[in-house]
Formats: C-alpha cells, sequence, structure tokens
C-alpha cells in the first residue's frame, strides 16, 4: 500500500513536471502564424505542450488555439488588463502558471510581444532566457545565430526552468486540426503595474504578413524615393503574391514603414522566394533573409554584396528590369 | 510637478558592427584577437537620447551617468560617452569573459540603487549576442515600467511616454518614473565627439569597480557547447536579361 502511494506521487509529480507551457500570441481573434511555428519548436522539447492565451484577444482565439496540433490543453487568462500583452501584467502571471503548475519548459515566439515579456518573466523566476531558437538539439540543449547570423551557437541550459523564444522562419507551422480541452484558469496576480497603453497605429495591408509569407519582395536604397518603391514594388508583390519588405536604407529614407524592414533589427523570414531589389546586402541585411530558399538579386551595381547570396542575380537597371519581370510573369 | 532626472545609460563594447566576424579555430567563440572594437550601435543611440533630453528639456535632466560591464579597454567606449555628454561612468571590470544578460542585469540593478537613477535608457540588443533581454530583466528585478524598441520618447513632468516599433506597426505607452526604455534604431542619430571634448572627457570622473564590489556573484547559467560558421550558400549564377531569370525561376519551381 505504501508502495502504491508511493508510486502515484512519483507518477502525480513526474506527470506535473513533465510539461513545456508555450505562450500563443492572438491578434484579431486569430493565432499569429509566429505562435504556430513556436508550437512546433514545443513539439520537439518532446514533452506534452500545453497551451495558453491571454486577455480579451486570447478569449476570442480561444477555439482556433485549440485546434493547434500538438496541444494537450489550452489554458485561458481572460482578464482585460492581458490586452495589449503589457509586459509588467503578462510577465507575473506566466511566473504564477508556470510555477504552481511546476512547468519545465516556457516557450514563446520571438515576436515584439515575445521579447518584450520574455526576459521580464526571467527575472522573476531567475533564470537566464535563451532568445531566438531555430534548432532544437534536446530539451536543455538549443541552437541560435548570434553575431547577426554570421555564428551559430549551441548553448546548455543549467536552469530549473527553460525559458526560449523561437524564431518562426525556422519551424514549419503547426496544422491546426487538433481538438485540445479548454481550461480557463482564473490566476489573479496583482502585478503593482504603472503602464498605460495609450494607442497604437498598426499598418494595414493587403498582402500576406512579412514574417511568415511564402513569397517576399524586397525594396533598398536603389529604388531612390517612395514613389518608385510604390510603383515597382506593389505590382511585383501583386503579381508574385508577395509581402514586401525593405531594407534599413528604404526604411530610414521613408520610402516605407518601419515594421517593414528585413534584418538583425528588423523581421527575419525565410521564404520560398526573395527578391531583393536595389538591395547592396549589408550584414544587417543578410541577417535577416539569407535562410530563404531561393534568392534573386537585381542590382546595377555587378560588385554588390547580394549577389553573394543571390541564386539568380541580374544585374541591371531595376527601374527596367522589374516591370519587364511584372509583365512577364 | 517635475522630477529632475537621474539617467543611467549602459553601453556595451562590442566588434564594430561594420566588421564580419570569424569564428576561432577551436570552434568555442568569435575571434577577437586585432579586431576593431566599438560602443555597441543601439547603445550609442541610448546615450544620444540621454543628452537629446537635456538639451531639449532645460533643467530636467540632473545627470547623466554611463556604466560598462565588461573588460578593461571597455573603458575606452566609457571615454567616448564622456567626450559626447555624460556626466560620469562607471566600469564593472569582468575580465574577457562574456557576461550573460541576467548578470548584467543584477550588476545593473546595483548601480541604478547606488547612482539613485530613475530613468535608464539601454539599447534594445547588443549586435554580439543579439539576446535582446538586458533592459527587460532589469525591469523585471527593479519592478519598473518598461518600454522596449523606443522610437520615440518624451518626457513631461514625472510622465513618460513612449512609442514602440513592434510587429505591423507602432504602439505608444505611458508610465510615471522611475522607468526602462529600450532604444531602437530609429529613435536619433548619434552625434560624434568633438576634438575639444574627447580631450576634456580625460578629467571626467570613470569610476572602476568588481562585480564583487557590488556584491554581485557572476555565475552563467548558459554553457556553450560550440560555435560554428552557419552553412554556406551554394554559389548562384548571374543571368544576362529578364527572360532567362523568369525561365531560372521556373526551372526552380519558385513561380
Amino acid at each position: 500500500m505504501f508502495r502504491a502511494i508511493a508510486s502515484k506521487r512519483l507518477f502525480s509529480y513526474s506527470a506535473a513536471k513533465l510539461d513545456t507551457l508555450a505562450f500563443i500570441e492572438v491578434a484579431n481573434g486569430k493565432v499569429s502564424p509566429a505562435s504556430l511555428s513556436a508550437i512546433s519548436a514545443a513539439k520537439e522539447i518532446g514533452k506534452p505542450v500545453t497551451g495558453i492565451v491571454l486577455g480579451p484577444e486570447g478569449d476570442k482565439g480561444k477555439d482556433s488555439a485549440a485546434k493547434v496540433d500538438g496541444l494537450s490543453k489550452l489554458l485561458v487568462a481572460k482578464d482585460a488588463k492581458y490586452d495589449h500583452y503589457l509586459a509588467e501584467e503578462v510577465a507575473p502571471l506566466l511566473k504564477e502558471v508556470v510555477t504552481k503548475n511546476g512547468f519545465t519548459h516556457f516557450i514563446t515566439p520571438a515576436s515584439a510581444v515575445g521579447k518584450s515579456f520574455l526576459p521580464r518573466l526571467a527575472a522573476l523566476l531567475d533564470v537566464q532566457p535563451v532568445s531566438d531558437i531555430i534548432k532544437v538539439v534536446g530539451e536543455d540543449t538549443f541552437v541560435r545565430p548570434i553575431y547577426a547570423g554570421n555564428a551559430l551557437a549551441t548553448v546548455k541550459s543549467k536552469d530549473s526552468v527553460i525559458l526560449a523564444s523561437v524564431r518562426a522562419s525556422a519551424f514549419p507551422p503547426a496544422e491546426l486540426s487538433n481538438d485540445a480541452s479548454i481550461e480557463e484558469i482564473s490566476e489573479s496576480v496583482e502585478s503593482g503595474n504603472r503602464t498605460e497603453f495609450v494607442g497604437e497605429e498598426l499598418v494595414q495591408s493587403e498582402r500576406p504578413e512579412l514574417g511568415s509569407a511564402s513569397r517576399v519582395v524586397s525594396g533598398g536604397r536603389g529604388l531612390k524615393n517612395k514613389e518608385t518603391f510604390e510603383s515597382l514594388m506593389n505590382p511585383l508583390a501583386e503579381k508574385l503574391n508577395a509581402a514586401i519588405g525593405a531594407s534599413r536604407a528604404a526604411v530610414d529614407a521613408g520610402f516605407c514603414d518601419n515594421s517593414l524592414q528585413v534584418g538583425q533589427t528588423g523581421k527575419i523570414v525565410a521564404p520560398e522566394l526573395y527578391v531583393a531589389v536595389g538591395v547592396s546586402g549589408a550584414i544587417q541585411h543578410l541577417a535577416g533573409m539569407k535562410d530563404s530558399k531561393t534568392v534573386v538579386a537585381i542590382n546595377k551595381d555587378p560588385e554588390a554584396p547580394i549577389f553573394n547570396v543571390a541564386d539568380i542575380g541580374l544585374v541591371g537597371d531595376l527601374n527596367e528590369a522589374v516591370p519587364e519581370l511584372v509583365s512577364k510573369l | 510637478m517635475s522630477t529632475k532626472l537621474k539617467i543611467l545609460v549602459p553601453v556595451k563594447r562590442v566588434i564594430d558592427f561594420a566588421i564580419k566576424p570569424r569564428i576561432n579555430k577551436a570552434g568555442t567563440g568569435v575571434e577577437k584577437k586585432g579586431v576593431k572594437f566599438s560602443i555597441n550601435p543601439f547603445c550609442d543611440i541610448a546615450l544620444e537620447e540621454s543628452l537629446k533630453l537635456r538639451e531639449a528639456n532645460k533643467g530636467l535632466v540632473e545627470k547623466i551617468h554611463a556604466v560598462s560591464i565588461g573588460p578593461t579597454k571597455a573603458q575606452d567606449i566609457l571615454r567616448t560617452a564622456l567626450a559626447k555628454g555624460a556626466d560620469t561612468t562607471t566600469l564593472v571590470d569582468v575580465g574577457e569573459e562574456e557576461v550573460e544578460p541576467l548578470n548584467v542585469a543584477k550588476i545593473l540593478q546595483k548601480v541604478v540603487e547606488k547612482e539613485e537613477s530613475n530613468l535608464v535608457i539601454l539599447g534594445k540588443q547588443s549586435i554580439d549576442d543579439d539576446a535582446n533581454q538586458t533592459g527587460q530583466i532589469l525591469a523585471g528585478l527593479l519592478n519598473w515600467p518598461q518600454a522596449t524598441n523606443a522610437s520615440k520618447v518624451e518626457v513631461s513632468g514625472d510622465e513618460v511616454s513612449v512609442t514602440r516599433e513592434v510587429d505591423g506597426g507602432s504602439d505608444t505607452l505611458k508610465a510615471k518614473l522611475p522607468m526602462i526604455i529600450t532604444t531602437d534604431l530609429r529613435l536619433n542619430e548619434p552625434r560624434y565627439a568633438s576634438l575639444p571634448n574627447i580631450m576634456k572627457a580625460k578629467k571626467k570622473p570613470l569610476e572602476k569597480l568588481k562585480a564583487s564590489d557590488l556584491g554581485v556573484e557572476i555565475s552563467s547559467r548558459l554553457e556553450t557547447l560550440k560555435v560554428e560558421e552557419p552553412p554556406a550558400r551554394a554559389p548562384g549564377i548571374k543571368v544576362e536579361n529578364v527572360d532567362e531569370l523568369v525561365a531560372k525561376l521556373k526551372e526552380v519551381n519558385a513561380i
């Protein structure tokens, strides 16, 4: 009988200690593509994965989140204070959920939201997080790029709870054919938060989302001005059903919105097809796109570094080449 | 009511952004011998923002203190910070070892207490380890409000309004001091230090400490098993015209 109790205790202990908690970001009632990739990474750790959605957005998106393959359960924390995912509110709640349930791993997409709250959560748990993982080697060992992707570091975490953010472009998105049980949680954590959300300005676009698009057309300084950027890049993007990206030079010169920047400090993309138009290919830009499957470069400078990573390069005037390309596609 | 700002700007010495790093022979890290080092670009932006706050708001900023946690040589970038306009600096000499963001944040927490800082402006990430963590961890340790990836900072009384770059656009947060801000590239254009100011900076205060002086024990939580080159891309081809480009794209099933 003692044995039965002991083994039962052992079982519940290990069951509780075995899980990975995955943060699922929801926007407009839909699971973000980056979250789907993060769940794929979470599955590779090899433990059951519990998802968590937060706030009014999470509540709206819980039915679609429960469909994400690989989730054994979905937790919903629906308080309005989790709207806009303020790190000051999100981190204490997640700390509570992680410690109360004994999760050993916590995974989030390396989105602006994930990057903002994950280190704050790490401070509360006194652990060193692992940013932007591109490969799961083992349950405590991961590969992550450093030096703008010029080196890959394999790191092993000694922390008791492992926190990691996931580079979405490195993992395929999880499918949506699951039926996980939904559990509302009522953890109430007084964060003492003094940060107020004032407002947001999001760029409305018909185009696919940059981070998860299968095709990206990207413009650089060579486009000279906003008018040329729009008149050349929009038709090309439309024809290819691609998202539009840009180099830092193009963004700084005001050709397009900051959120379209591809590179070390912007979005990291790895589409099937990446077409770089008038982009020279600085280290910082290459960091954001060099894992694309096929890279096409159109540039009038034959010495531009972009040609070192391009599978297909065309040396020529983009003002002629791009419209011609659009007409022939 | 207005609160005087005591700004802390942590700065990191990193391999210059324009240099392509090479992996060392042992495969344990990046070759650092004979390589040009500079202030991390995002830290430079953080420093510039603190100088701008002082210039744009008469009497608002009481002091700007720059701190670096790194090797002895990191005092070079602190001298640069002084030349640009920082009032005082601290070097926490930790030798050549790379210190993880959690440890850096713990040291910074002590410096915040020591300097009685009420605003910490940091770069959003250092371009060597690309972690993007230190500011947020520090905010968590102090339980202060945080605003990451700032593209605009406005101070009014003891209230700070920060516009941030987020996925899909921007948003604006507001908080009362004390708080933590991390800078995005778009925030400002850092100035250069003039020669007379570089000379003057040699006389400005540079305090040297060890982590142990602040009561912080550095213990790393991550073990780097290896560092390797990313897989090289197969060499590409050049095409002569758009027709060939389209034909090639079809050949590789990209369209």
